[in-house]
């Protein structure tokens, strides 16, 4: 089986907050779709980016790559980064490469909306 | 609703900052479960049997430490070479690199892997001269590997806090080897050494391996490199990662045990 495409879907989830809705794999393919996204979510001043992870199929070490590159941009603009619909597996992939202790993970939207808020 | 699509290709070069419909060096991929591509997380790092002349020192007991743990200037740095001329395939390069991995270094460093292959959650270790008898010890960790690629982390106290993915892809009708490593120096020491030419000769390490894995396939390669700063801006948070320093601590370990320093064998 060969790797699909990336899709990104750019869309407001709270005041001062976008979402990413991604679908399909995350591979260093990803980059421009995923920066671009990145670009549109900002745009309105959003403080805190959302990656909702539930359509994700497949994600290679290029894709958490594209993660890190992503986060240093995000961070560099003061912004945060949460995650949300991350399977267990995922979740293990993030722990193991570090990247849960800058990316805040929630299991839905509702509970990162939550900690946007508090 | 914005959407935007990005569909991997044919690879066009290792600049980043292209378009990813057209940057796909480990994008467009024949892949396996991801569950068993993937290393389960570890908390502290084990090493297998290693021979009895290898330094074994900073590897065990250590945690992973990724870009974001370290302490420098963030890079990415891509090392490509073309297997021009060579009928072999991205995942039969890939096997090869995998089996003989440590055999494809330049002189004055050595891989010792006690496992049979790269596989994920495998641990490896670095012996790597400094001159002078002086040897640093570390290693790296295999967390992931699919038959086109697979990519180390490194553990706290390497010179780098860093991911670096190794694979093939094909490009204009040939098989092309990549190095791909996101980095930052992991102390303020190893940040000073890398100023003073530590990039060069991380550079010129892995270009050697590049060099030396397409004389493999009977290729005479010219690799190409290609060096972006991702961020200028130093993680002065992580300055204490000092009291993890591989060099450090292996120079103090060789002053420790100078007759053992003597005893190994030479390149």
């Amino acid at each position: 089986m060969t790797t699909g495409t990336t899709l990104a879907e750019v869309r407001p989830l709270a005041a001062g907050a976008s979402a990413i809705t991604i679908r399909g794999d995350v591979t260093s393919a990803s980059e421009s779709a995923l920066m671009e996204a990145y670009g549109l979510a900002s745009a309105d001043g959003a403080n805190v980016i959302v990656l909702d992870f539930r359509g994700l199929d497949y994600m290679n070490s290029g894709g958490i790559g594209l993660l890190v590159t992503l986060l240093v941009r995000i961070q560099r603009q003061g912004q945060r980064l949460m995650a949300v619909g991350l399977s267990d597996h995922y979740r293990q992939i993030l722990a193991l490469t570090r990247l849960d202790e800058a990316i805040g993970i929630f299991d839905d939207e509702a509970a990162a909306v939550a900690a946007i808020s508090a | 609703m914005n959407q935007l699509h990005s569909t991997p290709t044919e690879g066009t070069g290792p600049d980043p900052t292209v378009s990813s419909a057209g940057a796909a060096p480990a994008g467009q991929r024949v892949r396996g479960s991801s569950e068993a591509n993937w290393s389960q997380p570890v908390d502290r790092l084990t090493l297998g049997r290693v021979p009895a002349e290898a330094i074994n020192l900073n590897v065990t007991g250590k945690r992973l430490s990724g870009p974001l743990q370290g302490f420098g200037q963030l890079w990415q740095k891509t090392y490509r070479v073309r297997l021009d001329g060579a009928t072999v395939s991205p995942q039969e390069v890939v096997a090869v690199w995998k089996r003989e991995f440590g055999s494809f270094w330049p002189k004055g460093a050595r891989f010792y892997a006690p496992f049979a292959e790269i596989a994920p959650g495998e641990v490896g270790l670095i012996n790597q001269d400094l001159g002078g008898r002086q040897v640093l010890s570390t290693g790296v960790m295999v967390i992931y590997a699919d038959d086109v690629s697979f990519t180390f982390m490194t553990p706290e106290g390497h010179v780098f806090a860093s991911m670096i993915t190794f694979s093939a892809d094909v490009e204009g009708g040939a098989t092309v080897a990549q190095v791909q490593a996101l980095l930052r120096a992991s102390d303020p020491f190893y940040e000073v050494m890398l100023m003073a030419g530590g990039h060069n000769r991380e550079n010129i390490h892995w270009q050697g391996t590049l060099v030396n894995l397409a004389a493999r396939f009977g290729v005479e390669g010219a690799p190409t490199v290609s060096q972006v700063c991702i961020d200028r801006n130093r993680q002065w948070r992580h300055v204490s990662n000092i009291r993890h320093n591989a060099a450090i601590r292996s120079g103090l370990w060789s002053i420790a045990h100078p007759m053992r320093m003597f005893r190994r064998p030479k390149d």
